[in-house]
C-alpha cells in the first residue's frame, strides 16, 4: 500500500492560537480517508494545509513536514499553483463560478494550459455522474442547478484536471440525503483512479465510504485505523463517546 | 403599544415610503416634461432633423445657425476620452485596494480616493488652466492647451473617485468562496482577479461606470473652463470643443427670454437627456446579462 499524502510533526497556529498540534498522518493511494471530530477541532484546517490554502491567511505559522508522495508540499521551489493542480479541493458550500455550466469546467482547464475542448468537459462530467443530466444546457448559468448538481459540477471541476488527490471538506452538509447519497456513490467511484479525504460530521457517511478513519480532538490526533475498528472497536474511550453522539 | 396602533403604523409607514418613492419618479418626469415642453416651442422654428445634423452653431449671427452637431461630438469627444481614461484607471485602483493593498495602505488610501470627490468643479477647472493645459500644450507643442483632451483628463480625475468607490465596493463584495475555488485549482491571484473576481463583480462594476460616464457627461463648469468652448466640429483630441453643458451655461445669462435662441437651449438639454438615458439604458442591459450568472 503506497503513502500518497502524508503529515509529520505538523503544528498550525494562527496568531496566538494553535489549532492543531504534532499532528502526523499518513493516508493511503486509492483510499478513502475519514477526518472526524468535533467542530473546531482541526480537521478542516488540517485537509486546508495538504493544498496550502492557509497561504490567504497571513496569520497562519506552519511547521511539519508535509509531503505529497516525496514532494515536499512546502518547499519554496515548488510553486503552490503545481501543488494544488495536483492536490484537488471540493468545499463545503458548493461554489460554482458564476459562469456557464462549461465554463466553470473549462477555467481550470484554461488556466492550466490543459486542452479544453468539449470531448474533456464532457468526461469530466460523466466521471462526477453529470453529464446526462446537463448535456443540452451547458451554457446554462452553473448557479441555476440545484444544491446537489452543484457539488457535483465542482467535483468534476476539481476531477477535470486529473489530480492525484482529492480534498473534500464536508462535501454533503448542505445537501439533502438523496442528494448526498448520490455524491457519496460518486465519491466511492472516483476512489478507484483518486485519493480522497474527507472531512465530515457525519458518522454514518464516515462509516459508508471511508476506508480509513482519524478522529480528531482539540488539534490533536485521538485515534486512526481502519473505519471498521474506530467504529466497532474504538481503542480510546474518547472516540467511543464521540461516534456514539455523547458528545461533538 | 396595542396591535391595531402597530398595525396601523405599519400601513401608514408603507404609504409614506410609496409617497416618497413617487416623488423621485414624479420629479424626474417634471424635468423631462419641462424640457420637452420648451423644447416644443424651438422645434416649431427649427426642424428637429437640422437641428441634430446642422454642423453650425452660431444662434447670435444675423443669419442663426441652431445646428448642434459640433456640441454633441464635442461632448462625446470629451466624455469618451474620459472615459478612456478613467475605467482602467478606475478598476485597477479598485482592485489594488480590494485585493492588494495592506490594511494600512487602504485606511489613507480610501479617505483621500473619497476626498477628491469633495474637490469643487471651479478648482479642477484652475486646475486645468493653470497646470493639465499648459502641460498638453508643451508636450504637444500647441499654442494653448484649452482643448478636448485637457476637459478629457479633468473630467477622467473627476469621475475617479465615483468609479474607484463603487467598484471597489463591488469587488470586496465577491464572495470568498469564489476566490478559494479558483486557487484550489491553480490559479494564481492575477488570473483569479482578471477571470474570476472582475467578471463577478462586473455588475457593479459596470454601474461604477455608468455613473462615471453620468458625471461627465454632465459635468458643466469644468469643461467650460478648460475646453477653449469654439463651437466648430473637433477633428480630434487637441482641438477646442464647445461641450452641451458648457453651452447652456454660457449662453443661458445672456439669452433674449423666450426666443428662438432661448428655446434652442432647452432642446440642447432635452437631447443631453436622451443621450444620459440611452448610456444608462445600455448600462442596464449589461448589468442584468452578467447578473443572470448570479444565484437568485
Amino acid at each position: 500500500m503506497n503513502i500518497k499524502l502524508s503529515a509529520q510533526n505538523l503544528n498550525i497556529s494562527f496568531g496566538q492560537k494553535q489549532v492543531l498540534k504534532n499532528i502526523n498522518v499518513a493516508f493511503a493511494e486509492n483510499e478513502i480517508t475519514a477526518l472526524i471530530g468535533p467542530s473546531g477541532c482541526g480537521k478542516s484546517t488540517l485537509l486546508r494545509s495538504f493544498n496550502r490554502m492557509h497561504d490567504l491567511s497571513p496569520d497562519a505559522k506552519i511547521s511539519g513536514n508535509l509531503k505529497l508522495e516525496d514532494l515536499d508540499l512546502y518547499d519554496k521551489t515548488v510553486p503552490v499553483t503545481e501543488i494544488r493542480k495536483r492536490i484537488g479541493m471540493v468545499f463545503q458550500k458548493a461554489n460554482p463560478f458564476p459562469k456557464s455550466i462549461y465554463e466553470n469546467i473549462a477555467y481550470g482547464l484554461k488556466i492550466n494550459n490543459l486542452p479544453h475542448g468539449i470531448d474533456v468537459i464532457e468526461k469530466a462530467l460523466r466521471e462526477a455522474f453529470l453529464w446526462e443530466e446537463v448535456k443540452n444546457d451547458l451554457k446554462m448559468p452553473a448557479t441555476r442547478l440545484s444544491g446537489g448538481q452543484q457539488q457535483r459540477l465542482c467535483i468534476a471541476r476539481a476531477v477535470a484536471l486529473r489530480p492525484e488527490v482529492i480534498l473534500m471538506d464536508e462535501p454533503c452538509s448542505a445537501l439533502d440525503p438523496v442528494s448526498t447519497l448520490k455524491i457519496e456513490e460518486l465519491i466511492m467511484h472516483l476512489k478507484k483512479k483518486y485519493t480522497i479525504t474527507i472531512v465530515t460530521h457525519n458518522m454514518q457517511q464516515a462509516q459508508r465510504i471511508a476506508d480509513k478513519t482519524v478522529f480528531l480532538y482539540l488539534g490533536e490526533v485521538k485515534e486512526e485505523g481502519p473505519t471498521s475498528q474506530i467504529f466497532n472497536n474504538p481503542k480510546e474511550e474518547m472516540t467511543m463517546n464521540y461516534i456514539k453522539g455523547s458528545f461533538g | 403599544m396595542r396591535f391595531k396602533t402597530r398595525l396601523s403604523l405599519d400601513i401608514a409607514f408603507k404609504y409614506i415610503f410609496k409617497i416618497t418613492g413617487l416623488l423621485v419618479l414624479a420629479a424626474l418626469a417634471g424635468i423631462l416634461g419641462m424640457l420637452v415642453y420648451n423644447s416644443f416651442s424651438f422645434f416649431m422654428d427649427v426642424r428637429p432633423f437640422d437641428f441634430i445634423t446642422g454642423m453650425e452653431w452660431n444662434p447670435t449671427g444675423k443669419n442663426p445657425k441652431y445646428g448642434m452637431l459640433p456640441l454633441i461630438v464635442s461632448t462625446t469627444l470629451v466624455t469618451f476620452g474620459a472615459m478612456l481614461i478613467a475605467i482602467p484607471l478606475g478598476i485597477g485602483t479598485a482592485a489594488f485596494i480590494s485585493e492588494y493593498a495592506s490594511a494600512k495602505v487602504k485606511n489613507i488610501l480610501k479617505p483621500m480616493i473619497e476626498m477628491l470627490a469633495a474637490v469643487p468643479s471651479v478648482v479642477i477647472g484652475f486646475l486645468g488652466i493653470v497646470l493639465v493645459g499648459p502641460g498638453i500644450a508643451d508636450l504637444a507643442n500647441l499654442p494653448n492647451g484649452l482643448n478636448a483632451l485637457n476637459g478629457a483628463v479633468l473630467l477622467a480625475v473627476m469621475a475617479l473617485p465615483t468609479i474607484i468607490t463603487i467598484a471597489e465596493d463591488a469587488i470586496h463584495a465577491i464572495p470568498k468562496t469564489y476566490k478559494e475555488a479558483s486557487y484550489a485549482l491553480g490559479a494564481t491571484k492575477w488570473e483569479t482577479l482578471c477571470k474570476v473576481t472582475i467578471p463577478a463583480a462586473a455588475p457593479g462594476i459596470i454601474a461604477a461606470i455608468m455613473l462615471g460616464v453620468g458625471r461627465a457627461v454632465g459635468e458643466t463648469m469644468t469643461v467650460l473652463m478648460a475646453t477653449g468652448n469654439a463651437a466648430l466640429l473637433p477633428d480630434g483630441m487637441f482641438d477646442s470643443v464647445k461641450t452641451m453643458t458648457a453651452t447652456i451655461a454660457i449662453e443661458m445669462g445672456e439669452v433674449p427670454y423666450r426666443t428662438t435662441h432661448y428655446f434652442a437651449l432647452y432642446a440642447i438639454a432635452t437631447v443631453l437627456f436622451g443621450m444620459t438615458l440611452v448610456a444608462n439604458l445600455v448600462g442596464e442591459y449589461f448589468i442584468n446579462r452578467f447578473r443572470k450568472y448570479h444565484a437568485a
